[in-house]
């Protein structure tokens, strides 16, 4: 009975929130403004030359060339040599999941056809949706050949490197092969766009009644928390659609940016995502006191978003508690499933994982919000 | 179902980092009433109106609102109560119309569209509907606010200052509509620091620091306290007040214009005084009845004692 919703309530605050944003110009402006702006410097302006990427080997041959140039890749720095895989289905799985950026494969007999003088080529198969990633460890290869050579060429085989090369290296890079940063870093931006005002949109709103005094005269009616809660976040919903649509349109058009995978598990996904992070502005209206501190807890939540999603570096290349600490931010699953659907043609049972990790982030932050809500002003 | 109050609380104290702001307050308010709730900046009025409606919790202490508890029921009571705040807290980015009508859909009004109408033309702004209601002036958001609160028909009106800042003529029509209510059944307490609005109550309670001094029917007021008042005219004011203030038997001199009013609590004493004065002929003293004012103005002085005294 005291928990009973009542529609009208709701489409009563639902209502009065979308008068009160239609009517403040500067945010509704900025609501649109930021994400295109936000679109414009990080799709052109970002760069970087990550390290000790994981790298998985497909041994088809092993001897003390293999082992040297292995050595050679290891000490380059760049590559992070975690384990074998058998088999090219498997590198291409461990590849699609993100496990691995790499996988090297030393094709069979290759030992033997090097002293044939017939040089063979060394496939690096790399993950290329995310080219900051791939595009040094790629670079540095020639040179990591050239000493690989240079050591393990000695002796009876000293005679061959006079000559052309022993054997070769092939890049194949999947999922990107241009190497388009920006290919890789629109998709990651929604996530972090929509975090970014998602999150501080809901946190203002709510604090805003409290600010303004008005949430005293909205406690004293029998609207419930529940009717107050919905009400706020839903029209804010309708803005997280406005711009992933602008961001869709602007990722095809400035970027060409592909869409490769299922509309529907895109769907899903950002419509979860959105929510996670309205609840989350919600949970920081509990907390702040003013329109001043929603702010600037919003922007604070900001940073491990871009910082340790996978947005900016690259996940697995990040110390463990870096990693945890992105474990725990709806951004680093949101990444890995907009990358898997904008870039590698991912469908909805490709990105169960990812929502079910969005999902439980959810569920914890509703559950400390309703805890945290109160009815009246204490 | 008149018997049974509109309001009866017991020991509600209410305490904001370790200070007692409201201490142990109990009152009782008759169904139908007006009751006044009056006491000086920072006493507490607000608080405690905020716990009876069931916006603030209370430390300790219990209570009833219209039937229902005050700790466990204050959803039924919001759904009949109004409360106007003392600060004005409608959305100053909506219109008059649009407060009003979403106010009116928080309380599931029946027939809202008639019912805001009516309270527009009430109010006199049915032509300013569509003005925001921040561009208001100070007294027609009180106004409007009052407005607000009233627009479901509430059984019970919870109205924190609700004329300050309003002109004398739009405080007379309040004042007329606030006793039409009252005829009707609505109860209604009301904070306030007017003079003139204390007498038309029909209850007064007064709080100081937190505590209830006194409490009951308004006119007994300053009989209660045992207060009695000459009333003093004559040339020279000034330099008699002075003198006054030094005497063992007067409580207290408030001064209107030429007129003084000098009261004390020991009749004999202070009848004394005033034929010892009076002989000189310079100045008439007169017995008069003391007043709500002069009852208010003495409070007012005792509190101050009472809570240094408890301060230290
Ligand atoms: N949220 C709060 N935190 C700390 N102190 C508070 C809070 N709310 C009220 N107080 C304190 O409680 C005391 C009583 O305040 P209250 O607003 O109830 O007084 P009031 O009688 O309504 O005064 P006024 O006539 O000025 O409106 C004041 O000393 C005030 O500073
Ligand atoms: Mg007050």
């Amino acid at each position: 009975m005291r928990l009973r919703f009542s529609l009208g309530r709701f489409l009563a605050v639902l209502s009065k929130e979308f008068v009160q944003m239609r009517r403040d110009r500067v945010t509704f402006v900025m609501m649109i403004g930021v994400p295109i702006m936000q679109l414009l410097i990080f799709g052109y302006a970002i760069d970087s030359d990550p390290r000790h990427l994981p790298t998985l080997v497909e041994m088809g041959d092993e001897g003390p060339i293999t082992r040297s140039i292995l050595a050679e890749m290891e000490t380059s720095s760049y590559f992070d040599f975690q384990g074998v895989v058998t088999g090219p289905a498997a590198g291409d799985r461990v590849l699609r999941d993100g496990t691995a950026n790499f996988v090297v494969v030393i094709p069979p007999d290759f030992e033997r056809d090097i002293l044939r003088g017939l040089s063979p080529d060394i496939l690096l198969a790399a993950d290329a949706s995310d080219p900051t990633a791939v595009g040094g460890a790629a670079g540095a290869m020639t040179a990591i050949v050239n000493n690989a050579i240079a050591a393990s060429m000695t002796g009876p085989l000293a005679a061959s490197t006079a000559g052309p090369a022993p054997f070769g290296v092939v890049v194949h890079r999947a999922y990107n092969p241009e190497g388009d940063t920006s290919i890789n870093i629109v998709p990651g931006l929604l996530g972090v766009i929509l975090s970014m005002t998602m999150v501080m949109i809901t946190a203002v709103a709510i604090v805003r009644e409290r600010e303004r005094g008005t949430m005293e005269t909205l406690i004293a009616t029998p609207v419930r928390p529940l009717e107050v809660m919905t009400g706020k976040i839903a029209p804010y919903v309708l803005v997280g659609y406005v711009q992933t649509l602008v961001f869709i349109l602007a990722a095809r058009l400035l970027f060409g940016v592909p869409f490769t995978g299922s509309t529907l598990a895109f769907f899903v996904g950002f419509n979860l995502y959105i929510v996670v992070n309205l609840s989350l502005g919600f949970l920081i209206s509990t907390v702040a006191r003013s329109q001043m501190q929603a702010m600037q807890i919003s922007f604070f939540t900001l940073l491990p978003t871009i910082l340790l999603s996978g947005f900016m570096f690259p996940f697995a290349a990040m110390p463990g508690w870096a990693q945890a600490i992105g474990t725990v931010i709806p951004a680093t699953h949101f990444l890995r499933l907009i990358r898997k659907v904008m870039l590698k043609g991912a469908g909805l049972a490709d990105i169960t994982g990812n929502l079910t990790a969005i999902a439980l982030i959810l569920l914890v932050v509703v559950a400390v919000a309703i805890r945290r809500y109160r009815q009246t002003l204490d | 179902m008149t018997d049974a109050p509109a309001i009866t609380v017991t020991g509600l104290t209410k305490r904001y980092g370790g200070r007692a702001v409201v201490d142990h307050f109990d009152l009782q308010v008759p169904r139908g009433a007006i009751y006044g709730f009056l006491g000086p900046n920072g006493s507490g009025k607000t608080t405690t109106i905020r716990m009876m409606c069931g916006l603030l919790t209370p430390d300790a202490g219990k209570g009833s609102c219209l039937g229902f508890d005050i700790l466990t029921e204050q959803a039924r009571i919001k759904e009949r109560v109004g409360y106007m705040t003392q600060k004005f807290s409608l959305y100053e980015d909506l219109t008059i119309r649009e407060n009003l009508d979403f106010i009116a859909r928080m309380f599931g009004v029946r027939d809202r569209r008639n019912r805001v109408r009516a309270a527009l033309d009430d109010l006199g702004l049915a032509d300013r509907a569509t003005q925001y209601a921040g561009t208001l002036s100070g007294g027609w958001k009180q106004r409007l606010a009052l407005a607000a609160c009233m627009i479901h028909d509430p059984e019970l009106l919870l109205l924190d200052e609700p004329t300050a800042g309003v002109d004398p003529k739009a405080r007379r029509d309040f004042w007329d509509e606030i006793r039409k209510l009252s005829a009707r059944g609505v109860t209604v307490l009301v904070s306030t620091h007017y003079m003139d609005e204390a007498i038309q109550c029909d209850f007064i309670a007064y709080i100081a620091y937190g505590k209830k001094l006194i409490s009951g029917v308004a006119r007994e007021i300053p009989e209660m306290i045992g207060l009695y008042t000459y009333r003093v005219t004559g040339n020279d004011i000034s330099a008699l007040e002075a003198r006054l203030r030094q005497e063992e038997a007067v409580a207290q001199v408030a001064r209107f214009g030429a007129v003084l009013h000098v009261s004390g609590t020991d009749k004999a004493a202070l009848d004394a005084l005033a034929a010892r004065y009076g002989k000189d002929g310079s100045h008439r003293w007169e017995r008069k009845e003391a007043e709500l004012e002069e009852a208010f103005i003495y409070l007012m002085g005792g509190a101050a004692d009472n809570f240094a005294g408890a301060a230290s």
